[in-house]
């Protein structure tokens, strides 16, 4: 057999790059090696820098006619054992989303970046929005669980790409990567320190394919398995139930609590001097930069203000949210729409909920969360 | 009694095929089988890729190797994803009219501008069999549906030469009449190292039948008298070969 020259991720040492750059570095880290995707402002920089380093780790890439046809790649070529990813924003992600539905009902893992961009529709192609929170949560059709990472900055983008192709591994579902135009046209520098974690699906063969414990084991194509892979219900050996209730049942809570049941470790946020806080604010993404400035500003004057990074928007963290709404005057929630990730903190929070709101394609200055904050204190 | 070959090739447990009497699609099935039988493929390294609609079932459950049914549309890209990532794979996508041809048009000349190695068989029935006889973009001129009660204003796609044309590698038409020529192309698409497309004009008697009046022998004999092979077609004037269907090796 010809060897195939070996994952050479990025080595150790300290580098200049763009979150797009950075996440495209994460997911070769994490062993991707095949990428789908259509080329779309904010987000196209993830696909030039796969192009430019998959030939030095032996990757596929393929650039389709459209998101839809990108989608439908990383499944066939996930099932053919190869880790998998497509990067787009607003317009593709909208088409992306039957798919999305394919990959979370036949259980394949695989890694869509959507950079968000101001919408709806084409909206300003180049600016920053943080609007597709609820899309990522509910793009796609029917009762189903989604996973969702969103990074704030070149470092996380890193190590977030290579955390979420380990949780599409691990679950076997689809994971969505939330970035935002600010994140990923930011240039930071990015430290490789080396030592991270990788996690391949497991294929042992012990399950059948789509039964026998919460994530099943997952086989590839070409070993003899005789795979029935459908998007139609079906039973644990991937046969197709289209009108046995039991099946439709077993099938979607299955895929539920494979999720819901594992909470704990999908739940992600990062905090900060929430110790003593009074306040705190809830944010993401480039957001949650600014909010965190806010925070050092705020605690100048001597106020006790606190920020809960979220890095998992799905699953929500719910607990920790929760648990400080019980202890803290406030809290608040800037984010570049007009309350997405708000009502989901009301829907869990004992205390007032306040959201400080931009839609204008700039992201939010430390001086304007601030302002507001003062103005609601 | 020698037990057919073909049976070699099917899962049992989906047998009796789930199709209508006298549908197409079971022949289009035993075509393949019997393809993979005379080149004796091996099984374990094929994938059958398929969308959504009748056709979509002509491999999923029934052919007993890797199979992967997607959404409407989307088996092409799908497949892509399979060959691009799995090169040691042979690749064959076997689906309808309206999946490949209509919502899913787009892939399918795309695939063939690409000229990937994989085989794509067009099970064409001129008709949305599945969800109850609605017109296709292959249904022809003037065919009445459930969808153009007054009939078909527009034309249907000639299939074969606009795949031909977007830069397949190998492109065959026959009916379900012509079931020896059908496992001749299949098996030369199969060995083919491009990409490779086989329209297989197949019958729905109990939508476009029953539109036409016809039932599933009529519409055979059918096929068979209003074939005429591409050398033929070559002679004839766009008058005569209207209603026709030019069957050969594009
Ligand atoms: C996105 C989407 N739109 C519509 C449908 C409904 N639908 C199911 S099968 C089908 C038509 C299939 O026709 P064809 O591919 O010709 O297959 P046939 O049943 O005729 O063999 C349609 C429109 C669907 N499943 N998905
Ligand atoms: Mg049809």
């Amino acid at each position: 057999m010809k060897s195939k020259r070996e994952a050479p991720a990025l080595k150790e040492g300290r580098y200049l790059l763009s979150g797009n750059e950075a996440c495209a570095e994460g997911a070769i880290t994490a062993g991707c090696r095949f990428f789908a995707g259509y080329p779309i402002t904010p987000a196209s920089e993830v696909m030039t820098q796969i192009v430019n380093r998959f030939p030095e780790v032996g990757g596929k890439f393929i650039q389709m006619e459209d998101e839809i046809g990108s989608m439908a790649a990383l499944i066939g070529a996930s099932w053919g054992g190869i880790k998998s990813m497509t990067a787009t924003s607003g317009p593709g992600f909208s088409l992306m989303q039957e798919n999305i539905g394919l990959a979370i009902i036949t259980e394949t893992p695989c890694v869509v970046v959507n950079v968000q961009r101001s919408g709806p529709s084409t909206g300003q192609a180049t600016k920053v929005a943080q609007g597709d929170i609820i899309q990522s949560r509910w793009g796609t059709h029917g009762e189903h669980q989604s996973v969702v990472i969103a990074p704030y900055s070149v470092q996380s983008a890193f190590d977030l790409a290579v955390e979420a192709f380990n949780l599409s591994e691990m679950f076997r579902t689809p994971v969505i990567f939330l970035m935002d135009e600010a994140v990923s046209h930011t240039r930071e520098t990015l430290v490789i320190r080396g030592g991270y974690q990788v996690y391949d699906r497991i294929n042992n063969g012990e399950t059948p394919p789509f039964g026998g414990k919460l994530v099943p084991d997952m086989p590839r194509f070409g070993e003899g398995k005789k795979l029935l892979i459908t998007g139609s219900t079906h039973d644990s050996k991937g046969e197709r139930k289209t009108s046995d209730s039991r099946a439709q049942n077993d099938l979607v809570k299955r895929l539920n609590d494979k999720i819901e049941k594992n909470r704990e470790m999908l739940e992600r946020y990062e905090e900060y001097r929430t110790e003593d806080a009074d306040h705190i604010f809830v944010s993401f993404g480039i957001s949650a930069r600014s909010a965190r400035e806010a925070v050092d500003r705020l605690r100048a004057d001597g106020i006790k203000a606190g920020l809960i990074t979220v890095i998992s928007v799905w699953p929500f963290p719910d607990g920790i949210i929760a648990d400080f709404s019980k202890r803290v005057k406030r809290i608040f929630v800037p984010e570049l729409n007009l309350g997405q990730m708000r009502t989901q903190v009301e829907r869990i929070s004992r205390c007032d909920v306040i959201g400080i709101n931009k839609v204008n394609s700039e992201p939010l200055y430390p001086s304007e969360i601030i302002e507001e904050f003062r103005r609601h204190k | 009694m020698k037990e057919n070959p073909v049976f070699n090739y099917l899962r049992r447990e989906s047998l009796p095929l789930k199709f209508c009497p006298g549908c197409g699609h079971g022949i289009i099935l035993g075509a393949v089988a019997r393809a993979i039988d005379e080149l004796k493929l091996d099984m374990d390294k094929m994938v059958f890729v398929s969308g959504i609609g009748c056709a979509g079932w002509i491999s999923s459950p029934n052919l007993n190797a890797d199979t992967l049914h997607t959404t409407h549309g989307r088996a092409i890209p799908a497949a892509t994803g399979v060959k691009t990532a799995r090169p040691d794979l042979n690749v064959v996508v076997i689906s309808g009219d309206g999946d490949l041809a209509t919502i899913g048009g787009n892939h399918l000349i795309h695939a063939a501008r690409r000229n990937i190695p994989m085989t794509v068989i067009c099970a064409n029935n001129s008709i949305y069999g599945m969800t109850g006889g609605q017109t296709s973009g292959t249904t022809p001129k003037g065919i009445k549906t459930v969808t153009d009660p007054q009939g078909n204003i527009y034309d249907g796609f000639d299939l074969a030469p606009l795949v031909k044309a977007a830069g397949a590698a190998y492109v065959a038409r026959y009916t379900t009449f012509h079931v020896r020529e059908l496992i001749r192309a299949v098996k030369t698409a199969l060995k083919g190292n491009g990409f490779s497309f086989i329209e297989a004009v197949s019958q729905c008697p109990t939508h476009y039948g029953k539109s036409v009046g016809q039932q599933a022998a009529e519409m055979l004999t059918f096929f068979k008298e209003k074939s005429v092979t591409i050398k033929r077609a070559k002679e004839m004037s766009p008058d005569e070969l209207a209603g026709k269907i030019t069957i050969g090796e594009f």
